[in-house]
């Protein structure tokens, strides 16, 4: 029997094409077709802010260093994770995360809820040498980030690259993208307002790197940890909490 | 091109395509192989029908067993919680002191908080709790914002310059940079301040230096410090006395602090840990300066 329709279909070019692309077209089909029905998948949230410029450039410098080698940004759904890192990861917090970095390997921690979890003081001393706080630590140092100016003037375009894959940046946003981006970093410049009113009350103005006379590649790498996890409250609000504790009732 | 379709070397049948004189035999897929193939289709096309799978229309299906990684998670999650709450539930409902003096139950805080601090706090404040430089050691009883677990609790759930609303607030300002004194009074009360826990520093030299040191202390310090610089803990302010520092005792690092002013930060917790795991640190934390030598 095998032989047979083997014989079949070896012996009719044309089958035999049709049959190739057939089989070929399960690999795409399986990938693209989950996709369809996306809007299922991310949940809907009312407080989802956007990056703003300065998490931006902080996530491609992030992406630049190929931090997420080493670093995934996705707890999944089994309870040592939950546990461990807290609320399982959902769909809506990566939604303006173009390209996403959930990441599969972990040498080190994951961080998809690393953002206030240290001081910006920590962050920087561990970026500089991790050794200086966690002895035992394997991560490179990134000493050069504290002595790189931010590209400011890279922003707007950097904005409107998000927009054109769907991130609904305002026209506002990114003409004021500069500006924002330093007035992040120096919170006591007449910029720092406008960070506030464009991105909303929860967003973090302050001195990220310790230092308020420049804006630097740590000023952004810095901020983008500290917003990690914390675009949006669903994942606290929906989902079990870390070690929900039980019922004193029962 | 068409040719007797059995090869007549090896016996096979052929395709019946002859190409550059090579006869193509007609060799299928071994057996094993195939048979492998086929199960592994069925398997799939059961797996459709059992998972959610496909989209469909506007949603997707469910699949026939209903499975769901988010309510296994949250039962299994459950379970555990379960599992702990002979503990859990006492260290609720106890006070401080009562499991304080429950040997039995201090051991599960010890290491269920022996856990929970190197998840969390060893980042900071070393795997054994005895800091680094900028980072207070939690070993001694030398307490910033006051000890006991009480008020270790209160620090951890809403943390030091934290964005928790109701976060403690500690601001040692910048009295050089922002002009408050000038340079030489830096100097002076940084030698005046180094005298109090280290004797040796007063000679007969700077008997005047630490006067003048005294005096600016008195004008300028005493508010957080107070009257005789033992510190504050309402306020976080330090004791200046006893030779413990968190940002470096030499006199170049305490003439920096005076300078450049310290606004340490300690995050919330709040959200971060529940009450319970709280309640564990807080006790765990009061208890390894009784343990650590």
């Amino acid at each position: 029997m095998p032989e047979l329709m083997h014989r079949k279909l070896e012996r009719s070019a044309t089958g035999f094409m049709l049959a190739i692309i057939a089989a070929a077209s399960v690999g795409g089909i399986v990938e693209i077709a989950p996709l369809f029905t996306i809007h299922d998948t991310v949940e809907i949230v009312s407080d989802m802010r956007l990056y703003t410029p300065l998490e931006l450039a902080g996530r491609d410098i992030y992406v630049r260093e190929g931090c997420y080698a080493c670093h995934s940004q996705m707890i999944r759904t089994l309870r040592d994770e939950v546990e461990r890192y807290g609320p399982y990861s959902l769909a809506v917090e990566s939604q303006y995360d173009h390209p996403m970095l959930w990441g599969s390997k972990r040498t080190g921690p994951d961080l998809a809820r690393i953002g206030g979890k240290y001081s910006d003081f920590w962050h920087v001393a561990h970026l500089n040498n991790p050794r200086d706080v966690v002895p035992e630590s394997n991560m490179p140092s990134y000493r050069w980030l504290g002595t790189t100016p931010l590209k400011l003037a890279d922003l707007p375009l950097a904005l409107r690259a998000q927009r054109s894959v769907g991130v609904p940046y305002t026209d506002e946003m990114i003409e004021n993208a500069a500006r924002d981006a330093y007035g992040q970093a120096i919170p006591d410049s007449e910029q720092a307002s406008g960070v506030t009113e464009r991105y909303g009350e929860a967003t973090q103005v302050s001195a990220f790197d310790g230092v308020t006379t420049n804006v630097t590649e740590m000023d952004a790498l810095v901020a983008y940890l500290q917003v990690l996890g914390q675009l949006t409250r669903a994942a606290y609000e929906n989902t079990a909490a870390p070690e929900q504790m039980p019922d004193p009732d029962n | 091109m068409e040719v007797k379709e059995v090869d007549p070397v090896s016996g096979r049948k052929t395709t019946g395509h002859i190409w550059n004189g090579i006869r193509e035999l007609d060799t299928p897929i071994p057996r094993g192989v195939l048979l492998f193939l086929i199960v592994t289709h069925i398997f799939a096309v059961l797996w459709w029908v059992l998972m959610p799978t496909w989209p469909l229309g506007t949603t997707y299906t469910k699949g026939v067993l209903g499975e769901n990684q988010k309510t296994t998670v949250e039962a299994s999650i459950k379970e555990g919680a379960g599992a702990r709450t002979p503990w859990t539930s006492r260290i609720e409902n106890l006070s401080f002191d009562e499991i304080r003096a429950d040997e039995r139950l201090m051991e599960t805080v010890r290491t269920n908080g022996h856990q929970l601090f190197g998840d969390n706090c060893a980042a900071c404040h070393g795997r054994d709790g005895k800091g680094r430089e900028n980072y207070p050691d939690l070993t001694d009883d030398d307490w910033i914002w006051g000890g006991g677990p009480e008020a270790i609790a209160q620090t951890l759930t809403v943390g030091v310059n934290s964005r928790h609303a109701e976060s403690r607030v500690g601001q040692m300002p910048a009295f050089g940079r922002d002009e408050m004194l000038d340079a030489k009074q830096v100097v002076d009360v940084a030698t005046y301040v180094s005298s109090l826990s280290d004797p040796a520093v007063s000679t007969a030299e700077n008997v005047d230096q630490i006067d003048r040191g005294r005096d600016v202390f008195q004008t300028t310090c005493i508010a957080c410090h107070g009257e005789n610089a033992k510190g504050n803990p309402e306020l976080g302010a330090p004791n200046l006395t006893d030779n413990r520092w968190i940002y470096g005792g030499s006199l170049q690092r305490i003439i920096a602090t005076i300078h450049g002013g310290r606004q340490g930060h300690m995050p919330t917790w709040d959200e971060r840990l529940t009450p319970v795991e709280i309640k564990v640190l807080a006790l765990y934390v009061d208890d390894l300066g009784k343990r650590t030598p």
